[in-house]
C-alpha cells in the first residue's frame, strides 16, 4: 500500500466562494484539513458553515473556488468524492417508518456495501451507538437523541477516510455528546479525517486540532485552539459592577489609566490578558481611587467563546454570562 | 499512518456499472418506499377508501340518472374504467407528497451525498407508486364486481385495460415527482394538485359521457388524457371497438414520462 496521501491534504478548500442569489454565504473561503485530524469550522447560525459541508460533500456547487477532498475535485469528480466521504447532517436525516437496521442495511445497500457484510456491519454500528435494544424498533419512535445517534451511524457504513459531522451533538445530551466525542476519538485515532462544524466552543475546544472561525461567510481566524486562545492572552479577567452606569465609568476610568479598553457588557467588565493576577492588581488601585468597587471578581483561563466574541463581536450560543 | 490511497477507495465505475446503477439504486430505493407501505397502513387505507366510497356512491347514487343516456351500457360497467383511472390519477399525489416529505426531512440531502444513481430517489419511489397502484386496482376491482361489475371482453381485455391504466398511473406519479421537489413540502403538493386533478377527472369522461357538457368543455374533456385513458380502457374492457385510443392513450404516457422524468431529475440535482 502506497502512502502518497499520508502528507497531502485530506481536504482542502482554496477561494471558495457560494452566492444564493444577493446572499454571499461563503466568501473567499481557505483551509486545509491533514489527514487524520478533526478540523472545527465554528460560527453561529447563518455564518456559512453548512454551505461548505454542502459544496465539499458535492450536494450543491460553490459559484467559485476549489474544493478537494483526498485530492480529488468535488465538482470535477463528485461520483469519486462520494465514495469516501460520510456525511451526518444538521437534522437526524433516517428514514422515520425503517427499523435502524433497516436505515443502516439501506445506506450500506446504496453505498455498495457487499451484501454479505451489510447486515454485520449494521450490527456491528448499533452496537457501537447503543442503539442494539431499539434496533428493530421503526425509528418514528425513537427520542431525538436516538435518531442522532443513528443518522451518524449512517454516515459511518461505508467506512468513509473522511466524514462530515453539521453540528453532531446539537440537541443531544451531555452523556449521549461526550460518547459522541468519544466515538471521534476513536476515529480519527483510527486514521479518519473528520470536518466537524459546531456553535459549541467547548466542543471544538476538545476534539478539534485545528479551528477556523466563519463569520459571514469569511474565515476570520485559522489556528488552533490552544494558539486562538493564546492570542488573546491566556487569562481573563471579569468584574462585575453592580449596576450599568457604574461600569460605564469604571470602563471609561480603566481605558485612561491602562490604555486599553474593558469589553463592557452590561454591567460586566472583561480585560483579556496575559497575566490577569498582575492586571487584577492595577484596575482594583485605579478602582479603588474612584470608589468603584466592583461587586464580583473573576481571573479565568480565556475560552474559545471569549476568542469568537473578540473576532466576530458576537457571542455564541453557548457561551456569555447569564 | 495507514494511508490508502484514492484508487483502492474508489474504483472508477466500468460501463456495466453505470447502465446497472441506476436499477440496482432505484430498486434499493423502491423496497424502502414499500416497506413504509406496509408500515404505514393508513396510506394504503386512505388511498382505498376513497375510490370503494366512490364506486359505491356513483353506482347508486348518479347510477340511475346516467345510465339513462348510456343505451344499453349498464353503468356500472361504464363507471369502473372511469374509477380507475381517477384512482391512479389522485393517488399521483402521493409521488409528491413522498419525495417532499424526504425534502423535509434531510433524507435527500443524505441521498445527494450517497454514490448512487442520480434517478434512483425518483424511480424508486415512482416504481413503489406504482406497485401500490396494482393493489389499489385489484382491490377496486374487487368491490366493483361485488356490486354488479362485469367484463364483457374477456380475461385478456381486462388484463390490457388494467395495464393501461397503471401505465397511465405512473406517467402521472412522474408529473407529481416534478410537483413534489418544485414546492418541497407535502401540505402545498397536496392543495396544489387539487385544482389540477380535479377539472382532469371530472371534466372528462371517467364518470358521465361527456356529451352533455357544453361545447366549449367538450373540446377539453374529448381530448385530455384522462378521457382517453378512461375510453381505451372501457373499450377493452366492454369488448367495444378499441380504434386507435389505446395507441393514444399509450402516446400520452409515453409523452408525459418523456416531459416529466428529465424535469424531475435535474430538479432532484438542483433541489436541497
Amino acid at each position: 500500500m502506497t502512502t502518497q496521501h499520508s502528507t497531502a491534504p485530506a481536504i482542502r478548500v482554496h477561494g471558495l466562494g457560494k452566492r444564493f442569489k444577493d446572499l454571499v454565504a461563503l466568501d473567499d473561503v481557505d483551509f486545509e484539513v491533514p489527514p487524520g485530524t478533526v478540523f472545527g469550522l465554528l460560527g453561529p447560525n447563518g455564518a456559512g458553515k453548512t454551505t461548505a459541508i454542502r459544496i465539499l460533500t458535492t450536494i450543491i456547487p460553490p459559484t467559485s473556488g476549489r474544493a478537494e477532498v483526498l485530492g480529488t475535485d468535488v465538482v470535477a469528480h463528485p461520483g469519486a468524492v462520494r465514495r469516501m466521504i460520510g456525511l451526518a447532517g444538521q437534522y437526524a436525516a433516517v428514514d422515520p417508518n425503517l427499523t435502524a437496521r433497516e436505515n443502516l442495511r439501506l445506506i450500506g445497500r446504496l453505498t455498495q456495501v457487499p451484501r454479505s457484510r451489510r447486515s454485520p456491519r449494521a450490527a456491528e454500528l448499533l452496537d457501537r451507538f447503543d442503539l442494539t435494544n431499539a434496533a428493530d424498533r421503526p425509528v418514528r419512535t425513537f427520542s431525538g437523541g436516538m435518531r442522532r445517534r443513528l443518522d451518524v451511524a449512517a454516515a459511518l457504513v461505508p467506512e468513509p477516510p473522511v466524514l462530515f459531522l453539521d453540528e453532531p451533538t446539537t440537541g443531544l445530551d451531555p452523556q449521549s455528546r461526550t460518547a459522541l466525542w468519544e466515538l471521534i476519538r476513536e476515529l480519527v485515532a483510527d486514521g479518519t479525517t473528520v470536518l466537524l462544524t459546531t456553535q459549541y466552543l467547548e466542543e471544538a475546544d476538545r476534539l478539534a486540532q485545528r479551528v477556523a472561525v466563519l463569520a459571514e461567510g469569511r474565515v476570520v481566524a485559522d489556528d488552533s485552539p490552544h494558539a486562538l486562545k493564546a492570542r488573546l492572552g491566556t487569562t481573563v479577567l471579569e468584574l462585575g459592577m453592580g449596576e450599568d452606569p457604574r461600569a460605564v465609568r469604571a470602563a471609561t476610568l480603566l481605558a485612561e489609566r491602562l490604555d486599553r479598553a474593558p469589553e463592557r457588557e452590561g454591567a460586566l467588565l472583561r480585560l483579556p490578558s496575559p497575566d490577569g493576577s498582575l492586571l487584577l492588581m492595577d484596575v482594583l488601585h485605579a478602582l479603588e481611587a474612584e470608589q468603584l468597587t466592583p461587586r464580583t471578581i473573576a481571573v479565568r483561563e480565556s475560552s474559545l467563546d471569549d476568542v469568537y466574541l473578540a473576532l466576530t463581536g458576537r457571542r455564541t450560543s453557548s457561551g456569555g454570562p447569564k | 499512518m495507514t494511508a490508502v490511497t484514492v484508487t483502492d477507495l474508489a474504483p472508477a465505475p466500468g460501463l456495466s456499472d453505470r447502465l446497472l446503477a441506476p436499477v440496482r439504486d432505484g430498486l434499493a430505493v423502491c423496497g424502502r418506499n414499500l416497506i413504509a407501505l406496509r408500515r404505514v397502513p393508513r396510506l394504503l387505507i386512505f388511498s382505498t377508501v376513497q375510490p370503494i366510497v366512490f364506486v359505491l356512491l356513483f353506482r347508486y347514487v348518479f347510477g340511475g340518472v346516467v345510465g339513462a343516456v348510456l343505451h344499453g351500457t349498464s353503468y356500472i360497467d361504464y363507471l369502473m374504467p372511469g374509477v380507475f383511472v381517477q384512482v391512479v390519477t389522485f393517488g399521483a399525489v402521493n409521488t409528491a407528497i413522498g419525495l417532499a416529505t424526504d425534502l423535509q426531512t434531510g433524507l435527500m440531502e443524505r441521498f445527494r451525498s450517497l454514490p448512487m444513481a442520480r434517478s434512483a430517489v425518483l424511480s424508486g419511489r415512482t416504481i413503489a407508486d406504482l406497485a401500490r397502484n396494482v393493489f389499489v386496482v385489484a382491490l377496486i376491482s374487487g368491490v366493483g364486481f361485488m356490486v354488479g361489475f362485469r367484463v364483457h371482453s374477456d380475461v385478456w381485455g381486462f388484463l390490457a385495460g388494467a395495464l393501461l391504466v397503471l401505465a397511465f398511473g405512473f406517467a402521472m406519479s412522474w408529473v407529481f415527482a416534478v410537483v413534489g421537489l418544485a414546492v418541497g413540502d407535502p401540505e402545498t403538493a397536496t392543495a396544489a394538485a387539487f385544482p389540477v386533478l380535479a377539472p382532469l377527472v371530472f371534466a372528462s369522461s371517467a364518470f358521465v359521457p361527456t356529451s352533455t357538457m357544453p361545447g366549449w368543455l367538450q373540446v377539453f374533456a374529448n381530448h385530455q388524457p384522462v378521457t382517453i385513458t378512461a375510453g381505451a380502457v372501457r373499450a377493452l374492457m366492454l369488448g367495444t371497438p378499441v380504434g386507435s385510443q389505446v395507441w393514444q392513450a399509450l402516446a400520452w404516457d409515453v409523452g408525459i414520462v418523456a416531459a416529466f422524468a428529465p424535469l424531475g431529475v435535474w430538479l432532484y440535482r438542483k433541489a436541497v
